[in-house]
């Protein structure tokens, strides 16, 4: 029998020929992540292993965007924390405020995350990298302590589920965004428990890399270990010209066993809009029409990438944010930010009447930069819509695409792109 | 012997320990943030030995390993679940935090019971209500990685042997 494109990662980097699912493997790493919130936990832990230096500098990412640009003392010092130890160990991969992006859109754009890399992060969101054929996964700070000194990591080989979406037409506005909420719900916030989403059919083939890196990046939010897309020509388009060092391609074979396959006709799938206080709360889009909002939050490691932006300004064009709303816009990273500039973009958004922010996680996990008030309601592209996830335990996000978003800023409710778009 | 907190299922990181005190992770300052968008009293009232008792998929969401951390900090003898989200799993493995996977602990377990575990072989009693309950065994290596006292010790001891 075959292997996933998963179980043949995760062999080749075990040194195997063949893994199957539940099997334990120690397997090397190409990469190890970490941000200004676990980084410093794991350099604590890394201190503590009696070793100089990491295994590799230049298979180190450490990445501050969460409570960067600094928000206070505390932040700082943890900033801080990551910086000297970026210095004292010569890491390759580290990023200052006014270079730095958000580690998920800024990764897989500037080329450190590869097709057939296995990479493991101090980030839940790891799972992103999955859309360019690499197998990551999302561990704590003292995993990541390890793999900074080791290099290697202990895996238990995961089931992998297969998703097909047939068929390339899509309703209008629907987005990879629209695809994983709508797994979500179908599968529920576990129902992805310790397995891998493969995501495949022409519906996916059809995607850019941008929804691509959304499908994958939401793959926690179903419990999994990993999200990834066998790479095709888009892929090769993507990373061709951001690639500095060599990568390898590998698909899942004809006869590869997975736990489960779910197959969906892709022209079936609604807008979808995730209900407070779990992902899997997903429902139409229609019957979450007229809820009203307090804020509105476009970007984040999901939806900060530039589609998302071009969307947003294509419906913001010519119009203005509603009175009684804050629309907050987060571009992903500076480069995505610098052309989203060039293109007339932020002018647009600027002149709708949102409030444009330099990268950075801020708000999407309650952290900085637009939080919410006791009772108070966002509608949000971003992945999480816990309890307290933005702000006061007793405030609300809905979870939904760019242009749900956009246009939900604009009517001050939450609405269908058409209500706001002729012809849309 | 201690009190059983009970939570209900996907209980994830965020409430276990809320971003907005993430600017800081020394354990004492999460432990006092613990539960608070659950239970805004827990972090108060929580003894020494304390368990937390929670339903499927605890600690889901975010890999903030501050979550089994302030959970640790706080005195929690063992949190017992009927299963746990992935990456939190790990991290209590890892930092020796136990946990244990018993739904018919979960489902004889009310909050405020008298409640032990015996983390060598398993066993959870519930004082309270005179029953027994046998936790699921770790598969063997990561029984390997809580008798070595977690993934730092264990990283260590067997660099010794290479």
């Amino acid at each position: 029998m075959g292997m996933t494109i998963s179980e043949k990662i995760l062999a080749a980097h075990a040194g195997l020929d063949k893994v199957r699912p539940g099997e334990i493997i120690n397997a090397k790493l190409d990469l190890v992540l970490a941000n200004d919130v676990t980084g410093p936990v794991a350099i604590k832990e890394f201190s503590k292993l009696g070793i100089d230096r990491v295994y590799d500098q230049e298979k180190i990412a450490l990445v501050p965007d969460h409570f960067t640009p600094n928000k206070d003392i505390a932040s700082a010092e943890q900033s801080k924390i990551l910086r000297d130890f970026v210095k004292k160990q010569q890491i390759k991969h580290f990023w200052e405020t006014g270079r730095v992006g958000i580690e998920h859109c800024l990764l897989p754009e500037q080329g450190v995350v590869l097709p057939g890399d296995l990479i493991i992060g101090a980030d839940s969101h790891t799972c992103t990298y999955g859309a360019v054929g690499a197998f990551a996964t999302g561990v704590g700070s003292t995993d990541c302590a390890a793999g900074m000194a080791t290099g290697e990591a202990w895996f238990r080989v995961p089931e992998s589920l297969k998703f097909v979406f047939n068929g390339t037409k899509f309703q209008p506005w629907v987005s990879g965004k629209d695809l994983i909420l709508y797994l979500i719900g179908k599968i529920g916030v576990d129902g992805a428990r310790y397995k891998v989403m493969e995501f495949t059919g022409q519906g996916i083939r059809s995607l850019s890399m941008d929804n691509r890196l959304t499908m994958c990046n939401m793959a926690i939010e179903a419990g999994a270990k990993a999200g990834i897309i066998e790479p095709d020509e888009i892929t090769l388009r993507y990373v061709k010209e951001r690639a500095k060092r060599e990568y390898k391609l590998y698909k899942s074979d004809l006869d590869a066993s997975y736990e489960n396959i779910f197959e969906f006709n892709s022209e079936d799938i609604p807008l979808q809009v995730a209900f407070p206080h779990l992902p899997e709360n997903t429902k139409p889009v229609d019957e979450a029409s007229g809820i009203k909002i307090d804020q509105v939050v476009i970007g984040s490691c999901t939806n900060g990438r530039l589609e998302d932006l071009e969307i947003t300004a294509n419906i913001l064009k010519g119009k203005k944010i509603h009175p009684e709303i804050r629309c907050l816009i987060f571009p992903g990273t500076q480069d995505i930010y610098l052309e989203a500039l060039r293109k007339g973009w932020i002018e647009t958004m600027i002149e709708a009447g949102a409030a444009v922010s330099t990268p950075t996680c801020g708000p999407c996990l309650g952290g900085h930069m637009g939080i919410l008030a006791k009772g108070e309601r966002a509608l949000s592209t971003t992945n999480r819509n816990f309890v307290g996830r933005m702000g006061h335990p007793q405030s609300e996000v809905y979870l939904c695409n760019p242009a749900v978003a956009a246009a939900s800023a604009i009517k001050g409710e939450i609405v269908h792109p058409k209500e706001v778009v002729k012809n849309g | 012997m201690g009190k059983a907190w009970k939570f209900g299922h996907d209980i994830d990181t965020d409430v276990i320990i809320p971003a907005r005190y993430l600017n800081r992770s020394e354990p004492e300052h999460l432990a006092a943030h613990c539960m608070e968008d659950a239970d805004a009293s827990f972090a108060q009232n929580v003894q020494k030995g304390d368990i937390i008792v929670g339903g499927k998929n605890f600690g889901c969401g975010s890999s903030r390993e501050h979550a089994p951390l302030a959970i640790k900090a706080a005195g929690i003898k063992a949190v017992i679940a009927e299963n746990y989200g992935r990456i939190f799993f790990r991290n209590a493995l890892n930092i020796g935090m136990p946990i244990l996977e018993c739904p018919e602990a979960v489902e004889g377990i009310e909050s405020g019971d008298q409640v032990d575990v015996n983390l060598i072989n398993g066993t959870i009693e519930n004082f309270t209500k005179g029953t027994t309950f046998k936790a699921k065994p770790f598969p063997a290596f990561m029984q390997e990685l809580i008798k070595a006292g977690g993934l730092i010790p264990y990283v260590k001891e067997n660099k010794k042997d290479a």
